[in-house]
């Protein structure tokens, strides 16, 4: 089995030896977990880092209200089946008690909300890292994030501020307030991820796979059609064999068409594709700096 | 015993589909590259040229940058928009930070640290070359060798990188002249020859990375030049070849304790292998108590396995329950080490405040911290000679010098020039908690 790996194991050596400094470095860490394949990776490499013992942290979701409902089902799988403990915090609640306001418009998401819940999760459970699966090559601010990256009371990202990280020491001392992101898959690839779920043959929400599904197009993309998306009168729902190749929101994930059912045809089409994995994604395109402006602001 | 093993397991084949091609792959390897040049060197020129002739850019990216290079008015694609990921360096032009880049060729995946080359800069070009094998020095034909070449190069030695592709760029600039290329290397080898690193290798390669002339295809305006061009060299280079046969030592991590009826009395050491090789049944050694002990299983998640090479992250469990905890250190019984409480070193120092002998810091040696104090500053490298300077005794931001450095309680570091993964260190400035500095321990009482 070792041997025949595509995936580059140096990859998940340095994964499992970030995993372990948080549990060594941090007091309430916890993994941010949106069920999408990065996070689910993020919990296979905690359940590695630690075996036989059970993962030593939580995993948070952000529920935004909008999401896929074959995601939800695969994160209550996955709970049960690692023995992890999950919590929730939820956006309606922050919509609820006027912390957010809801977008309005064709465009409105809530992705951007979601970083308030999660900055206002982070306060209430006293988090010093939050785990994320990030990773340096989908987005050029991400690029040059750090494994440990120290938010201040505001959750705020300062790239001029970033602490030097050398060889592989990692430094996650931190002052009253502030807390850290801590990114163990940052030097994977998107291929990386899909070779290392095939290779520890891991389980994914089923809507990564190609299947028949009510869509409308706009702007170029094929979008889920759900009661969260206001649509115009001529945008029509159509149905259509398509696959999500990143999983978000219902309302910022674009779908691709396709007949890739089972993992190695996904793989083979991602080697093929001429689109990046963002491109697919909704929340990118509001402009060219639009994945700084939000981390600056404290997303993942 | 452990390369044979590393290198039977580096020979076998899987077949895989790339780019609709069928290959054979040996075991993927990660090589890690660094890449230093002045401000209009090429330098992210030349980084988006290899992704782009490795394919490694999708198209929404690629239509991105193209009318980005539009709207600044530029006649062509500036591939540099590929790197420089802050909005304060698209408004300037230049790279102010460690970005990281990835490509893939069928046998390697690379993962290139794109670091700004101004001397205000330093520390992120150490940052960036501190887990690099291969350094790539950018250097302007028209221009030769400059006083930023030095200090790159300077660098690449300070952190003993072995390989260095020396690129000289922007060949079409000077008529694609041999003679022009040949002065150049004369002068860099002249440099080189001055540093005492040991099985440090040259690679020069002329090069246009606006197109791509010997970075990705070999350039029919150069044939004179009968060398590999840089990408050919980077899927070849062997830079695996020296760690394994270092003395075995592993920095414990995290104790592992499960307290689950089924693992009742499962103890085990998770810890990253910093250098060599542990086999089952080894004698070991834990630093400080010198208490001994024999390794009975080596865990990788849930997999036994026999041995564990150089940076594997693995879990050690030992026949007797002796107390170790995080920090200590387990080495093999006969490769011992001495502890170390007074050292000197050369350091880089990161912050905008000074340092001056008497400043406490805590040093993390791996994954230990210890107090520590500067007890002399012997000399501040002078970056334009590159030469110490005894008579300057404070160090300013990107200021490199040599210190006497105490700690206090022992570590177990070695002379980063015998063991570069077990003789590095960071200083923690204690208040800000901000990483100030890095150091090389370069001798030992």
């Amino acid at each position: 089995m070792r041997s025949k790996r595509i995936f580059p194991s140096a990859l998940e050596h340095e994964a499992i030896y970030i995993m372990r400094e948080v549990a060594a470095q941090f007091e309430r860490p916890a993994i941010l977990f949106s069920g999408g394949k990065d996070s689910i990776t993020l919990v296979r490499l905690a359940q590695k880092a630690f075996y036989p013992a059970r993962i030593p942290f939580p995993l948070l979701h952000i529920d935004t209200g909008h999401n896929f409902f074959e995601t939800l089902e695969f994160r209550d799988w996955l709970v049960k089946e690692t023995g992890a403990q999950l919590i929730v915090r939820y956006v309606q609640d922050s919509i609820n008690s006027g912390r957010v306001q809801e977008e309005k418009g064709k465009y409105a998401s809530r992705n951007i909300l979601q970083t308030v819940t999660l900055l206002d999760a982070i306060e209430e459970l006293k988090l010093d890292a939050c785990i994320g699966g990030a990773r340096r090559d989908e987005e050029k601010a991400r690029a040059k994030e750090r494994i440990f990256s120290v938010r201040d009371d505001f959750g705020q990202w300062d790239a001029r501020k970033q602490r030097p990280e050398l060889f592989e020491m990692l430094n996650g001392r931190i002052n009253p307030g502030e807390n850290v992101r801590v990114f163990p898959i940052s030097n994977w690839t998107e291929l990386d991820v899909w070779n290392y779920i095939r290779e520890e043959e891991l389980q994914i929400p089923s809507i990564y796979f190609a299947h028949q599904r009510k869509i409308i197009e706009r702007d170029g993309l094929y979008w889920p059609f759900s009661n969260f998306l206001n649509t115009s009168e001529d945008e029509i729902p159509f149905n259509a064999k398509v696959r999500f190749r990143t999983v978000g929101d219902m309302t910022c994930t674009a779908a691709v068409m396709s007949d890739a059912d089972n993992i190695n045809s996904v793989i083979e089409e991602i080697l093929e594709a001429t689109i990046s994995e963002r491109g697919a994604r909704i929340d990118d395109k509001r402009s060219e700096a639009a994945m700084e402006k939000r981390k600056n602001a404290g997303y993942f | 015993m452990i390369n044979v093993r590393r290198q039977l397991w580096r020979k076998e084949r899987t077949q895989v589909i790339f780019n609709g091609t069928h290959f054979y792959l040996y075991q993927m390897e990660v090589i890690r590259i660094t890449t230093a040049g002045s401000v209009d060197d090429g330098k992210s020129t030349l980084i988006g040229r290899l992704l782009f002739d490795t394919k490694s850019i999708a198209e929404d990216k690629l239509q991105a940058i193209e009318s980005s290079s539009l709207r600044k008015g530029l006649g062509y694609t500036d591939l540099s928009l590929l790197t420089d990921g802050l909005i304060a360096e698209r408004e300037q032009g230049i790279t102010i930070d460690v970005a990281y880049i990835y490509f893939s060729t069928p046998q390697r995946k690379f993962i290139i640290a794109d670091t700004p080359g101004h001397i205000e800069y330093t520390r992120n070009m150490i940052t960036g070359a501190s887990t690099a094998s291969v350094f790539l020095i950018l250097v302007d034909a028209r221009n030769g060798i400059t006083e930023q070449t030095r200090r790159h190069f300077y660098i690449a030695s300070l952190l003993r990188i072995r390989y260095i592709a020396v690129c000289v760029n922007k060949m079409d600039l000077v008529d694609f002249a041999e003679s022009v290329y040949s002065s150049i290397v004369r002068e860099f080898e002249s440099l080189a020859s001055k540093t005492t690193i040991r099985g440090q290798q040259l690679l020069f390669v002329p090069i246009v990375a606006t197109h791509g002339d010997n970075v990705a295809t070999p350039s029919a305006r150069m044939d004179w030049y009968k060398g590999p061009t840089l990408l050919q060299y980077l899927e070849t280079v062997d830079v695996f070849a020296l760690e394994e046969n270092l003395s075995a030592r592993m920095a414990v991590q995290y104790v592992i304790r499960p307290q689950q009826p089924a693992f009742h009395d499962f103890r085990g050491y998770s810890g990253r292998v910093v250098s060599g090789a542990f086999s089952k049944g080894d004698k070991v050694l834990a630093l400080p108590s010198m208490k001994s002990s024999t390794i009975t299983s080596i865990l990788y998640g849930s997999e036994e396995m026999e041995h564990a090479g150089s940076r594997e992250s693995v879990v050690l469990s030992l026949q007797d329950a002796i107390d170790i905890s995080r920090g200590n250190m387990l080495i093999k019984a006969d490769e011992p080490l001495k502890p170390v409480t007074v050292f000197d070193a050369t350091l880089c120092w990161m912050e905008d405040t000074e340092l001056a002998a008497g400043k406490v810091l805590l040093l993390q040696h791996g994954v230990n911290r210890v107090k520590a104090k500067i007890e002399s500053v012997h000399s501040i490298l002078d970056i334009h000679t590159m030469e110490p300077n005894c008579n300057k005794n404070q160090f300013g931001l990107n200021d490199i010098g040599r210190v006497r450095v105490k700690l206090a309680k022992p570590i177990f570091a070695e002379l980063y020039a015998d063991n570069p993964s077990n003789g590095a260190f960071i200083l923690i400035d204690e208040f800000s908690n901000n990483t100030v500095a890095v150091g090389f321990v370069d001798q030992t009482d």
